[in-house]
């Protein structure tokens, strides 16, 4: 095979499936605004894709809070700046980590579970089955999801905002010496809305991102076990690339 | 007899030189078919010729790439989402596996085309799903479970209750009897016959099983390469004069049809 095949074949493979994975998302968003509904199905998902994620989702904020004020203590001490701690905790938290680090425990989370449930359903042809019984499985399976994770995730952001400066809280007036009622006064202070409203932006874009890659790796799963093992894969690595590159899109074109 | 104001004599359903190419093999190479109301037509054929394929443009699941699907004489090959779904009202569909969904209880399986395609009220959808349970004789006992917790010929039995709940003008069998012991096979088969007898409708099924074939067919078609090779009413089907039936018929590896090992 010449370089150019080499080259050609996996670039137009790769396209295909931009292209492929594009028109997904875009009648999955149709979806979301067309009649019929589906409130029993929209109200299952909030509680599957929202509700059991608390627990994942607060354990990470809350380490990775601790572990931030500590890093931003032995670094500020460098500069006699450890006074800094409250005001960087919280910056970083709900502008970045926040964000980042939930997104990137529901790709893991929800992005498989979705993918394996999805493909399941569709190599066991209870896709086709409901084709058959006059039900679009956008509307039925795929919006649903789409709603689920777009709502919810902004407010597992916000928990985790909160239980992240909350950790880098205990730290800091556990172990650092920070006067707990300075710590918060300083946290509040420094936060501007505009802080949280990027963090929660995000989270509803990882949130798109997410559902729509764990439908799409699903819907297109074939060949049995195997098949939907390869699903949930892709569908992790690719949600967690693509929360990663819109993570750095978001933030670079936020009004500073 | 004449369904949804349509004359008996035309067919109900037909394929008209359908064909179709998957994975860069021409699986469908232009199949036509008919069946009329109250006919039960059986596709039989080996492994892999596309026998499911062939169901599965007539739902509109697998597009042809060229030919007519005609339902009622109306051409749906390209039929939008909205009249796909509208069109679905007149078939019922049995799967090789049954095809339930995991997480609904049985009767919630039976009665999902009454409250999400329907929009009956649960309660209605329910006396319903377990009127057709009974008819299938599926205890009723059954209606809270799970399909998991079910047995491979119950699955059947309520895959075969949602195909039937609403009553559907075109029903089709997906090899009904496969992975069923040949008692359940047999009770399965004789359930379709009484279905299909009820309810008037045509009835397209593809099967490898022979005993099955003859017990639910009024006809039967060979699909081979793509094509129907053969076609006939079941009683004609030991003296068929085609050399690829016969081999069919009697399972014998040697013969015009290689076998796929």
């Amino acid at each position: 095979m010449n370089l150019f095949a080499r080259i050609g074949y996996p670039t137009i493979g790769m396209l295909r499936e931009v292209g492929a994975a594009s028109l997904f998302a875009a009648r999955a968003a149709r979806a979301c605004f067309d009649a019929p509904m589906y409130p029993g199905q929209i109200a299952r998902q909030v509680m599957r894709i929202g509700w059991l994620s608390l627990p994942v989702v607060g354990l990470t904020a809350v380490f990775i809070g601790a572990a931030l004020a500590l890093n931003i203590y032995t670094g500020g001490a460098r500069f006699n700046a450890e006074q800094f701690v409250p005001n960087i905790v919280v910056l970083g938290i709900t502008r970045e980590l926040g964000p980042v680090l939930a997104g990137l425990m529901l790709a893991g989370r929800v992005s498989a579970g979705l993918a394996a449930e999805i493909g399941t359903m569709r190599v066991t042809e209870q896709i086709d089955a409901l084709t058959t019984l006059s039900t679009d499985p956008f509307k039925f399976l795929i919006a649903p999801r789409l709603i689920a994770a777009v709502a919810t995730f902004p407010l597992l952001v916000l928990v985790a905002d909160i239980i992240g400066v909350m950790g880098g809280y205990l730290v800091g007036v556990g172990s650092l010496g920070f006067n707990g009622a300075v710590y918060l006064r300083n946290t509040l202070n420094f936060l501007e809305a505009g802080d949280v409203m990027l963090g929660l932006t995000k989270a509803a874009a990882f949130g798109f991102v997410i559902a729509v890659m764990g439908c799409y790796f699903g819907f297109r799963s074939k060949g049995g076990a195997l098949g939907v093992g390869r699903a949930a894969t892709n569908a992790v690595v690719v949600s967690t690339v693509l929360i990663l590159a819109a993570n750095y899109v978001i933030t670079s074109m936020w009004p500073s | 007899m004449s369904v949804a104001g349509k004359p008996a004599n035309g067919p109900k359903l037909a394929w008209v030189g359908v064909k179709k190419r998957l994975g860069g093999r021409d699986v469908l190479q232009g199949v036509d078919l008919d069946v009329a109301a109250g006919r039960s037509l059986v596709v039989i054929g080996g492994s892999g010729v596309g026998k499911s394929v062939t169901l599965k443009t007539a739902l509109g699941i697998i597009p042809a790439d060229a030919g007519e699907i005609r339902v009622d004489g109306e051409d749906v090959t390209h039929a939008d989402t909205r009249r796909r779904a509208a069109l679905m009202a007149k078939f019922g569909m049995l799967f090789q596996g049954a095809a339930l969904f995991d997480s609904l209880t049985v009767w919630e399986n039976i009665a999902f085309r009454l409250i999400h395609a329907d929009r009956m009220p649960r309660a209605e959808a329910k006396a319903r799903a377990l009127e057709t349970m009974r008819k299938v004789r599926l205890a009723p006992e059954f209606a809270e479970r799970y399909p998991v917790e079910l047995s491979g010929g119950m699955q059947k039995r309520a895959g075969l209750a949602r195909a039937i709940v609403s009553r559907p003008e075109i029903l089709f069998f997906d090899e009904p009897t496969t992975g069923l012991d040949p008692i359940t096979a047999d009770a399965i088969n004789d359930l379709i016959v009484e279905m299909v007898k009820d309810l008037g409708c045509a009835a397209v099924s593809i099967t490898h099983d022979m005993a099955s074939a003859r017990k639910i067919a009024d006809e039967i078609a060979m699909l081979h390469q793509g094509k129907i090779i053969w076609r006939g009413p079941a009683a004609d089907i030991d003296h068929s004069g085609s050399a690829h039936v016969e081999q069919f018929v009697h399972g014998r590896a040697d013969g015009p049809i290689q076998a796929v090992v």
